[in-house]
């Protein structure tokens, strides 16, 4: 546990000194309230409608890939780590085949995305 | 066989136990001074960055850039810190002021944190961690909070669309990034960082080529550099995720961008250029770190020369890049390394370089290959014969009678 004392003492100061230096900078800069300067910007007219407005559904289908993917993947780095491993235990066979088939089941899943056009950006 | 950062630390731990003080707290005031040094080295050398990003620049547009301040320009970036800190900080009406402020801390703190692991010598490492190359791809990731936080909150349409779109390009670059950090994982048989240094006799980038060069390509959309920086688009969506900001927390977006770029350069220096290793370096620490900062900014001037070389792409393109090409690309190298590596268990280290990298260099031409064939076999794109896009109108017949 004492290896990651580090990591948790540097978040703190890393976030300490970002927020620091935002800090500084609201002392030394000037601060007047316009009600033209507050509006948020849209080309220079006033804004049209609510800022926060709904998005099309293609982000959505790229995060749902991203998640089906990126947990199959995480998958991959203990495999990798032991593979020289298992080798050395005359096991290298089984370890090779045991992901293929991992892997196969993870193409299966993207055919069968790439071909309803979940990967199509259109 | 020490170095003067451990004779340093260990002098000054030696001096708090001569005060009195308990051993944990000078543990826990050794890694404080240590992440201090670490983060102020960063942001120093990220200062001299936007010095050498715009000299750069200047040369391959033809222009001189900086040249005023000091010799050679080289007080520009810290003129330019001082202007920046005097600026008015604007939170726009209706902006969800928490997560507005937030995003710029965070923006900087997760790149800071990454540099925990980046072992910099044979002895210098911050915490030297097993799962190292895990919590870089889980702390890497903490920039798309940040920006995500910073587009939704901004209650601004441009900043919103910039945000989306960021999240999408990140998102789907993440895939084919974590496969290619796979690959060195696979070759060490190691996640700690220092393990992976230490498996490199040969440099990783001659066992996998197109590892390298997938990661590079991830981690410069990861960063939103042209050619991808979709994100931040100035012709189509003014700024996009910081639109609204200004002052100091649009340059802690601006260093943040920066230090992304020089922490993606000494990542590919650790996985793939052998780190601090080169002559010499492990019997004098000290000259570890030249070679791994030589390295990393190597890795820094590779990306920016790409950026300055390479117009936007466009987003349809950028999606099915990734999940087209990349991702299958990537599967297929990391199999084919797992059977070399199997089938060559009792290899020359030689040979085995030898194979890998002819192996390498053929599924990429495979792969452009294959890419030639799938763009001949589409159907040619819609022309406008007979429809001129623009001419000059036909004078009237009756002009000149």
């Amino acid at each position: 546990m004492l290896d990651y004392l580090p990591i948790a003492v540097l978040i703190i100061l890393a976030t300490g000194l970002a927020s620091l230096v935002v800090i500084l900078g609201h002392l030394f800069g000037p601060k007047r309230y316009i009600e033209t300067k507050m509006m948020p910007y849209e080309s220079g007219v006033n804004p049209y409608g609510p800022g926060t407005r709904r998005m099309t559904v293609r982000y959505y289908m790229v995060a749902v890939l991203f998640i089906l993917f990126d947990i199959e993947v995480i998958f991959f780095l203990p495999w990798a780590v032991v593979l020289r491993d298992f080798i050395d235990h005359s096991l290298g066979l089984f370890a090779l085949i045991e992901m293929f088939v991992f892997i196969v089941i993870l193409l299966v899943g993207y055919a069968y995305a790439w071909k309803k056009g979940a990967l199509e950006w259109e | 066989m020490s170095d003067p950062v451990n004779l340093i630390s260990e002098w000054f731990r030696e001096l708090l136990l001569g005060w009195g003080l308990s051993s944990t707290l000078v543990q826990l005031i050794s890694f404080a001074i240590g992440a201090v040094v670490v983060c102020l080295v960063a942001m120093t050398v990220v200062i001299l960055l936007i010095w050498v990003e715009r000299k750069i620049a200047g040369r391959i547009q033809d222009r001189l850039g900086p040249n005023r301040a000091g010799p050679f320009g080289l007080l520009q970036p810290f003129a330019d810190v001082i202007k920046i800190m005097t600026k008015e900080m604007i939170t726009p009406d209706g902006a969800d002021s928490v997560p507005f402020n937030l995003a710029p801390v965070i923006s900087v703190a997760a790149v800071l944190l990454i540099w925990a692991v980046i072992p910099f010598a044979a002895t210098v490492v911050g915490a030297d961690i097993h799962v190292g190359v895990l919590y870089i791809i889980a702390v890497g990731s903490f920039g798309i909070v940040a920006i995500l936080m910073a587009g939704w909150s901004s209650n601004n349409k441009f900043a919103l669309l910039g945000a989306a779109r960021a999240v999408a390009q990140m998102v789907s670059y993440e895939v084919p990034m974590v496969l290619a950090l796979l690959i060195p994982v696979l070759l060490a048989g190691s996640m700690g960082i220092n393990g992976i240094v230490e498996a490199q006799n040969v440099w990783f980038i001659l066992l996998a080529p197109i590892a390298t060069l997938v990661f590079l390509i991830t981690s410069m959309a990861e960063v939103g550099r042209a050619p991808f920086d979709l994100l931040e688009a100035e012709s189509e969506i003014v700024a996009g995720f910081h639109t609204e900001y200004s002052g100091m927390k649009f340059g802690m977006f601006y260093v943040g961008e920066f230090l992304h770029v020089f922490t993606i350069g000494a990542l590919i220096a650790t996985f793939f250029l052998g780190g601090w290793r080169g002559p010499g370096a492990a019997t004098y620490p000290i000259l570890g770190f030249v070679y791994f900062y030589l390295k990393a900014f190597l890795g820094y001037f590779v990306i920016t020369w790409v950026r300055l070389s390479l117009p936007r792409i466009r987003i349809d393109h950028m999606l099915a890049f990734s999940w087209k090409i990349l991702t299958p690309l990537i599967l297929v190298i990391l199999m084919v390394t797992a059977i070399l590596v199997k089938v060559l268990e009792n290899a020359n280290v030689w040979l085995f370089t030898l194979v890998m990298l002819t192996a390498n260099v053929f599924i990429g031409w495979a792969a452009v290959q294959i890419m030639k064939q799938v763009e001949q076999s589409k159907p040619p794109q819609q022309t406008f014969e007979g429809r001129p896009v623009a001419m000059a109108p036909k004078p009237p017949a009756s002009a000149n009678s």
